[in-house]
């Protein structure tokens, strides 16, 4: 069965470099691998605010790791993206850090601030009276279309907060259930943004309780979003779960927030960390059908969608035949790129060690003794290292074992439920003893008071 | 005078006549006070053991006021003769005078600087007062302070071991428990310790006492010692003037805990440098040295957990101790103390962990097993008793009859008319 879905996926990359498609086709290495992000590639994939911030994600990181290639050509692309929208305090945030080093083109420009700030006021004076206009006639589908308006116009200025509030005041406006999707995903789409993703998951539940409204595009945004956010809450089982049910009618719809391959990211990595072997097979299925059908459904998009999915799809495979040392290995190339996503940074290396864990535990598993020696050419590690490892391991329960340091041996060892089981049935006892005899005297000690009380009273 | 002796002879033999010489002897009460110490020569013409009674008043006034030296060490001996050999049912008749004079007595054996003295003659005097092995008189604690203060552990450890359900006076069981305390620790009874201290520190109280706040201290350190960890949150069931302040009065303590939970011995070493003085004061030094050596020992038990062989150098390390050699030491001392199974093979270097051999299929343990239930079952038995003893209690019913909530008068009233204060 396996040795199928290689064959097949094999066949499928032979078709996907003989494709090309119409642009570039030296483009044919995969967008996040071990070599330097392409960032060019990888803005591509996005649209809306999260294209900036993104892009702005890697030259903050760039800037850490002193890659000022990279770091200038992100803040190149983000001072493109800003200038053809609307948030001037982005604008100046970018020219700032920019700092010259771009060139002329790509300084400050006050004059553009400047107009885009006096159209921002006049619009705003616009918008508000007309909200003040439908407010008076009490129409409830202006009124919302109104809060709705103005909900746009702060989020294309980067006024999150004041965004939100609009958007969440044409709750009381709604009518069918249409429109509460609608406010939902405009509330999701903020907070995402904002970073509060206890709202996303309100939200995210108050749109999926109205069924009727729902087509399988915005289903598959609910998923993803909720998925962010128990990425975010560190829920990494819940994540996947959710990151694998998204499907593939999602395609690039939502690329305002998340582009397809960052859910087979999101959703491989999770799975890793947190699945055992009966999910993680199923994981494996899923990823493969959006090889499937995205080759179908959009010939210009796969390309970039199937270059990642390989790789994370490898991975796993990877794991699930015990092959530790390569999965570690594409996994320890793959994390400086990862390491530039914006979701993925806080939680990259809980989920490394989480995975690296696994891969400890998985092959302990199955055997009685274990030479130290072979587990660490399999992990690629030194014997030192590997018995500290699993020394916290043991400590922390996750495996039922001895190390025998002197020859160099781990032992399985099953506690003995009997013998557990008199000790504690000893202990129970005397603890027993000692609380009913210290709650006797205290019961003494009690009535004595109450007794001087009474004679004092009396 | 010689009446009053005469009297004593006469009618201590029968058992009838003794509430007639107890009056004699109130009455002259007052006269035998006013001659005091004189009254020492009387003594050797009656018998300790026949003329309970009448001894006890005679000695109780010559012991009545402040006295000398000379005059201690001689009162001293016929005391002790009559603590051990005096009737117990002559004494019951007036406790309170015996009491006093035993506590006079310690206070003199104290003053001559020899509490050896007193040891075997308090223990036998708390067995003439107390009513049953259950019961705590006030001579418990004075017991207590005479062993420890003569080192003679043993001795209050077999006081300690009989269960105290009675007790007269709260302020008696707090020293006692404290005390008691003391003495396990003396004799590393780690367990029994925190059990006695526990009680102190739990004990119904409306004001903070020193007592309060030493055992306190003592009980932080000997929970680090026996159970490798300490909470600062005490039980519900204790006083809420404890729960408000023991915290706050015995800071130093605390942080020397919360640096023993990290498990890393240079921290824990360094706090208690620094409060060193303060420990040196309330004299818990040697428990805070203890402290650090158990943190080892700990440290050395978790090791059995992960490894079956470890080189001495490797548990050298992870216990950061000096050298192989020290851990050594300390692994030959843990396996003589029973607190790990293990055996060293110096040629190698190496300790191999070995398993609990106890397998409870012997006939000890099924012994054990077995008083454990009896044991239980008794106690059981005795809080079901103490229950309805309690439900019955005249004082009880009125406070939960003016408390209840008034219900129909066709509903079924749980509490009779009666108790409708």
């Amino acid at each position: 069965m396996d040795a199928d879905d290689e064959t097949t996926a094999a066949m499928i990359d032979d078709e996907i470099y003989a494709n090309g498609g119409g642009e570039d086709e030296n483009r044919n290495r995969p967008i996040i691998s071990g070599e330097p992000l392409d960032v060019e590639a990888y803005a591509s994939l996005y649209g809306g605010r999260t294209k900036i911030s993104r892009l702005l994600f890697i030259a903050e990181q760039s800037r850490g790791c002193r890659n000022e290639a990279m770091e200038l050509e992100a803040l190149r692309m983000a001072y493109d993206e800003v200038k053809k929208g609307e948030n001037t305090q982005w604008f100046r945030d970018v020219a700032q850090k920019i700092d010259g080093r771009l060139g002329p083109e790509y300084q400050m420009d006050l004059a553009w601030c400047e107009s885009v700030d006096r159209r921002a006021e006049q619009k705003r004076e616009k918008l508000e009276n007309e909200l003040n206009a439908y407010r008076t006639n009490l129409i409830k589908e202006s009124i919302r279309m109104g809060y709705n308006d103005f909900g746009d116009f702060h989020y294309s200025h980067g006024q999150l907060g004041d965004a939100f509030k609009n958007y969440v005041r044409t709750r009381d406006y709604c009518t069918t259930s249409k429109h509460i999707v609608h406010m939902c995903m405009c509330s999701i789409l903020v907070s995402i943004e904002m970073g509060q993703f206890t709202h996303v998951a309100s939200y995210v539940s108050k749109a999926e309780q109205t069924q009727e409204a729902l087509d399988p595009i915005t289903v598959a945004k609910l998923r993803c979003a909720a998925g962010l956010a128990n990425l975010e809450a560190k829920k990494y089982k819940l994540a996947a779960r959710k990151f694998l049910d998204t499907g593939h009618e999602l395609g690039n719809n939502y690329n305002e927030v998340i582009a397809p391959q960052d859910i087979a990211t999101y959703g491989g990595l999770c799975a890793l960390a947190s699945f055992d072997r009966a999910e993680l097979k199923a994981c494996i299925l899923v990823l493969l059908s959006f090889v499937f059908w995205n080759k179908v459904i959009d010939n210009l998009n796969f390309r970039n969608f199937l270059e990642l999915v390989p790789e994370i799809r490898e991975v796993i495979n990877d794991f699930y035949s015990s092959r530790y040392a390569s999965c570690l290995d594409y996994l320890g190339n793959l994390k400086a790129n990862l390491l530039l996503d914006i979701h993925l940074h806080d939680h990259l290396e809980t989920l490394y060690d989480q995975i690296r864990n696994k891969a400890l535990i998985q092959y302990t598993h199955p055997f009685v003794s274990v030479d130290l020696n072979m587990m660490a050419n399999a992990f690629k590690t030194d014997v030192a290292g590997l018995e500290k490892e699993l020394e916290a391991l043991i400590t922390d329960n996750q495996v039922q074992a001895r190390i025998d340091s002197h020859n160099k041996i781990l032992y399985a060892r099953h506690a003995d439920q009997r013998n557990a089981t008199f000790q504690r049935a000893l202990q129970t006892g005397n603890e027993f003893d000692r609380d009913v005899k210290s709650m006797l005297l205290r019961v003494n000690l009690f009535k004595h008071e109450s007794n001087q009380k009474q004679s004092k009273k009396s | 005078m010689e009446v009053l002796v005469v009297n004593i002879q006469g009618l201590s033999t029968n058992p009838g006549d003794l509430p007639n010489l107890h009056n004699i002897l109130k009455q002259a009460h007052d006269s035998l006070h006013a001659e005091s110490i004189r009254l020492l020569p009387l003594l050797d013409m009656l018998d300790p053991s026949l003329h309970s009674l009448g001894y006890l008043y005679i000695l109780e006034a010559c012991t009545s006021s402040a006295l000398s030296k000379e005059q201690a060490s001689a009162v001293v001996l016929p005391t002790a003769r009559f603590m051990n050999s005096c009737s117990k049912e002559q004494i019951q008749l007036a406790p309170e005078k015996f009491i006093s004079v035993c506590k006079r007595f310690k206070d003199y054996v104290m003053q001559l600087e020899a509490p050896m003295r007193g040891v075997a003659p308090m223990l036998a005097a708390i067995r003439k007062i107390q009513s049953s092995s259950e019961h705590l008189t006030p001579l418990h604690p004075e017991f207590l302070v005479l062993c420890l203060l003569s080192k003679c552990y043993k001795a209050g450890l077999s006081i300690l071991d009989e269960d105290i359900f009675e007790v007269d006076q709260p302020k008696d069981l707090l020293l006692y428990c404290y005390y008691g305390g003391m003495i396990c620790i003396g004799e590393k009874r780690f367990r029994k310790a925190l059990e006695l201290l526990h009680n102190v520190v739990t004990a119904p109280m409306s004001v903070i006492t020193a007592i309060a706040v030493e055992a306190y201290k003592k009980y932080i350190l000997v929970s680090l010692i026996h159970n490798g960890q300490f909470s600062t949150s005490l039980p519900k069931y204790t006083s809420s003037v404890a729960q408000r302040n023991l915290k706050n009065i015995c800071q130093p303590y605390i942080e020397l805990a919360n640096s023993y939970t990290t498990g890393k011995i240079a921290d824990f070493e360094t706090v208690a440098q620094k409060y060193q003085e303060k420990f040196d004061n309330d004299n818990n030094l040697g428990l805070v040295k203890q402290a650090i050596s158990s943190m080892y020992k700990r440290n050395i038990q978790r090791l059995t957990q992960t490894y079956l062989t470890l080189s001495l150098q490797d548990i050298a390390n992870s216990v950061q101790l000096n050298s192989a050699k020290e851990a050594e030491m300390h692994v030959l001392q843990m396996i003589q103390d029973g607190e790990i199974f293990a055996t060293i093979n110096q040629k190698d270097g190496m300790v191999s962990f070995l398993e609990d051999p106890e397998q409870y299929k012997s006939c000890g343990m099924i012994e054990r097993i077995d008083s454990s239930i009896q044991r239980i079952m008794a106690l059981s038995r005795k809080l079901t008793t103490m229950n309805e003893n309690i439900s019955c209690d005249p004082m009880y019913l009125a406070k939960v009859g003016r408390e209840r909530q008034r219900f129909d008068f066709d509903d079924y009233d749980p509490v009779p008319q009666r108790f409708n204060i």
